[in-house]
């Protein structure tokens, strides 16, 4: 027996304000242990994309399948938040706590770990993201790549399945890119990345699917 | 050449102090206290002092407050620039209160009656006011803004107060640098601040800017936080038990409101 795909999108149109059209009857499948790059000029919508895939915006029609069930409201959503993790373009918006370790230990908190549990997840991600011992550094007073590389442990302290990066690497010096580029390197999740560095979609992906006037190719 | 130099970013990055901010030397004893304890010794003070009718008890909650202010570490120089900012916000009210008490006369000029009654009411509202402001930057201006946000929380105050509160205190830098970043790029372009419709106009959007990028901003926070499962409330990582250095302090603080009831009922 086949396993469902972990992501299947059919016939999805959608569009900001009635008249901004994004997506056009988009399809688009997503199979476990995937690395799929997802290219496409500015404005294409491929963040919108990723914002459909986990319920942040909803489609005015077509359907949304994740994990093999049908998602059609918020609800529907908050599993598929728990196994699929969305880095942000901008690491400010992701994150908001005072401390490096309340960030990171927020997703488990809010899936329902003790206190203990929540730590343990969160010093795990951040020891495996390279920044073991920042637990009690400020969130503000980071550096780009360090809000980068902490925004990736706060996602990874949740253990999702399916990672949905939206440009990773934008805004890194070369060691910061480095960096990131060695530990998505070796993480084993289903990868989607958004970018327009064509050297880091060549090394993480394998796969590549375009978005072009509001349909999915490739 | 380039005659525009764009100052770094991190000179953009000092974090704006927020008011009730203010740096330490040494860990004071103040410090060890659980934040808890600290905001509602804040509030006991602040309200026996309120309720105290009588100038010697209201001149005697000074002593308490100073000895806060010791205990928390607080500089004299800071201290006594936040204490006149006060006095002088009230100084309009001190300064009418003996033209219109009435009561006995001390001297008149003018035609204008300084009454004693007047002068005793302003001594005790800048007695009272003063007491209460050391108090406040002893307890509460030396706490970090996110403890007292875990503070308020841990003291059952509403979840979205709290919310919004920790979320203010971490997103007014951002802001902040934004607002540097616009009016650098403001100031690149030639832009300098004049009495003049354009320059008003400029500014005008600059607010709005920093208004719709805020909004905008808020929506990505949020989605952030619904992606790691946020439904409206906040749970703490941190625990935090009133030790016996809390216990001591409520009954000396204790102690200390009994003499000055007493003080002020004799």
């Amino acid at each position: 027996m086949t396993q469902p795909p972990l992501f299947h999108l059919q016939g999805v149109h959608f569009a900001y304000d009635g008249d901004h059209k994004v997506l056009t009857g988009a399809d688009f499948v997503l199979r476990t242990g995937e690395k799929v790059a997802l290219c496409g000029a500015n404005g294409a919508g491929k963040t919108t994309l990723f914002h459909l895939m986990v319920g942040l915006v909803i489609p005015q029609a077509g359907s949304v399948q994740a994990f093999g069930a049908p998602c059609r409201r918020e609800v529907d959503f908050h599993p598929v938040r728990a196994r699929t993790g969305l880095l942000f373009q901008d690491s400010d918006d992701q994150l908001f706590c005072p401390t490096v370790i309340e960030d990171v230990a927020f997703g488990p908190l809010n899936q329902g770990h003790s206190r203990a549990q929540a730590r343990a997840q969160a010093v795990e991600a951040l020891a495996l993201v390279g920044l073991s011992g920042f637990d009690d550094r400020v969130t503000h007073k980071l550096s780009g790549g360090q809000k980068r590389l902490v925004a990736l442990a706060t996602i990874l302290a949740m253990k999702p399945q399916v990672l949905l990066l939206d440009e990773p690497t934008n805004g890194l010096d070369r060691d910061a890119r480095a960096r990131l580029m060695r530990i998505l390197d070796g993480l084993p999740q289903t990868l989607m990345v958004i970018s327009h560095d064509d050297d880091a979609l060549a090394a993480l992906t394998t796969r590549r699917v375009t978005l072009e006037n509001g349909l999915l190719s490739g | 050449m380039s005659t525009i130099s764009l100052a770094p970013r991190a000179a953009l990055k000092t974090p704006p102090r927020a008011a009730l901010e203010m740096p330490l030397r040494v860990k004071p004893i103040l410090s060890r206290l659980d934040p808890r304890s600290r905001v509602v010794a804040c509030l006991a003070f602040a309200a026996v002092v309120v309720v105290c009718h009588s100038l010697p008890a209201a001149a005697a909650a000074l002593l308490p407050a100073a000895v806060l202010a010791l205990l928390a570490g607080l500089q004299a120089g800071p201290t006594l620039r936040r204490l006149l900012a006060l006095e002088g916000f009230m100084i309009l009210t001190l300064f009418t209160l003996p033209f219109t008490m009435g009561g006995p006369v001390l001297f008149s000029a003018g035609g204008l009656d300084w009454g004693l009654e007047g002068t005793l009411r302003a001594a005790l509202i800048l007695t009272k006011g003063t007491a209460i402001a050391l108090s406040v930057m002893a307890l509460l201006g030396t706490l970090e803004l996110a403890e007292l946000g875990h503070a308020l929380a841990r003291l059952r105050l509403p979840a979205r107060f709290v919310a919004l509160f920790v979320l203010a205190a971490r997103y007014v830098d951002v802001l902040h640098t934004e607002y540097g970043r616009l009016r650098l790029a403001m100031r690149a372009r030639g832009f300098r601040p004049r009495a003049s419709l354009h320059c008003w106009c400029a500014l005008g959007h600059l607010v709005g800017m920093l208004v719709v990028g805020s909004l905008e901003r808020a929506e990505r926070v949020h989605a952030a936080m619904r992606l790691r499962g946020f439904d409206g409330r906040l749970h703490l990582l941190d625990e935090h038990r009133p030790g016996r250095l809390d216990w001591g302090f409520a009954a000396v603080l204790t102690v200390t409101f009994v003499l000055l009831a007493v003080l002020d009922f004799a």
